[in-house]
């Protein structure tokens, strides 16, 4: 609950830009129902190991999703400005070593954003993957190539 | 009108710079809408470019507008927890509903354990 509570408090001073008593006090309210209302709900700090490796890997994950965000991007270009455009669809299944449930989530929205893949269904240990052009149709080949570069700093983070 | 907007300087050059890059990402996207053949190549097409495409054009109005900083920041934040998502219930409601894949499809390994229409 506390994670919850604390990063809607820092959204809703960030909004508002002030720390006035009584924007202070709304925002605590607020936060603090909304907290209690989805207690069993994830948040970003969730299941968050606060430990030094973790807060060093944090930047690293995050410097190394924008590279690949702007990857995904142009090869997405080069594939819809291609005539012949060149698809080899499939969906094809890989394994997270990753246990914690926003360890997991936040796997599977970073694989979604990266190049040429989406995540269809995640299920307990497997991710069902969406993949424009398939390299590998093997769950190791595929999990090295579509998992490995994010689980490296999703590992040390949350678990 | 702010006159500020059309100064040239350093900062207002970029911010355009940014925002037209931005647009030329959402562009290819929804190119990527009209050719790609199924359903699943369109949500890609579509999430990619959108999030890179509004993520630019949010740091463009960021230079150009500093003082709004804080909040295009909080924008860009939602966006990148949102889209995703979004997506990916898509992508899972139009599979269990058994939407029709392009011919090009190599495997699908979903339809293979779930037994859901291949």
């Amino acid at each position: 609950m506390l994670p919850l509570f604390s990063i809607l408090l820092i959204l809703w001073l960030m909004l508002n830009a002030s720390l006035a008593p009584d924007v202070l006090i709304l925002g605590l309210v607020t936060a603090l129902v909304i907290a209690g209302l989805f207690r069993g709900s994830l948040s970003p700090l969730t299941e968050f190991k606060a430990t030094p490796a973790a807060l060093r890997a944090a930047p690293l994950y995050l410097l190394y999703f924008l590279k690949e965000l702007v990857r995904s991007n142009l090869r997405l270009a080069n594939v819809v400005l291609s005539p012949s455009l060149p698809l080899n669809p499939g969906i094809v299944k890989v394994r997270t070593r990753l246990t914690s449930r926003m360890g997991r989530l936040l796997l599977a929205s970073s694989i979604t954003l990266t190049p040429g893949t989406l995540t269809v269904a995640l299920q307990g240990e497997w991710l069902y993957v969406h993949w424009v052009r398939v390299d590998h149709d093997d769950i190791d080949g595929a999990t090295a190539s579509i998992v490995a570069g994010f689980e490296r700093y999703l590992e040390v983070m949350y678990g | 009108m702010d006159a500020s907007l059309y100064a040239v300087t350093p900062l207002n050059l970029l911010g355009a710079l940014l925002l037209v890059l931005g647009a030329a990402f959402l562009l290819l996207g929804g190119l990527g809408l009209v050719r790609m053949p199924d359903v699943f190549n369109r949500i890609q097409a579509g999430t990619k470019a959108t999030t890179l495409g509004t993520l630019l054009s949010l740091a463009g109005m960021g230079c150009l507008r500093p003082d709004w900083g804080l909040k295009l920041l909080l924008i860009g934040l939602f966006i990148l927890f949102t889209n995703p998502l979004s997506s990916q219930v898509l992508a899972r409601a139009a599979h269990r509903v058994g939407l029709k894949k392009s011919p090009l499809t190599q495997v699908d390994r979903l339809a293979e354990d779930t037994g859901e229409a291949p």
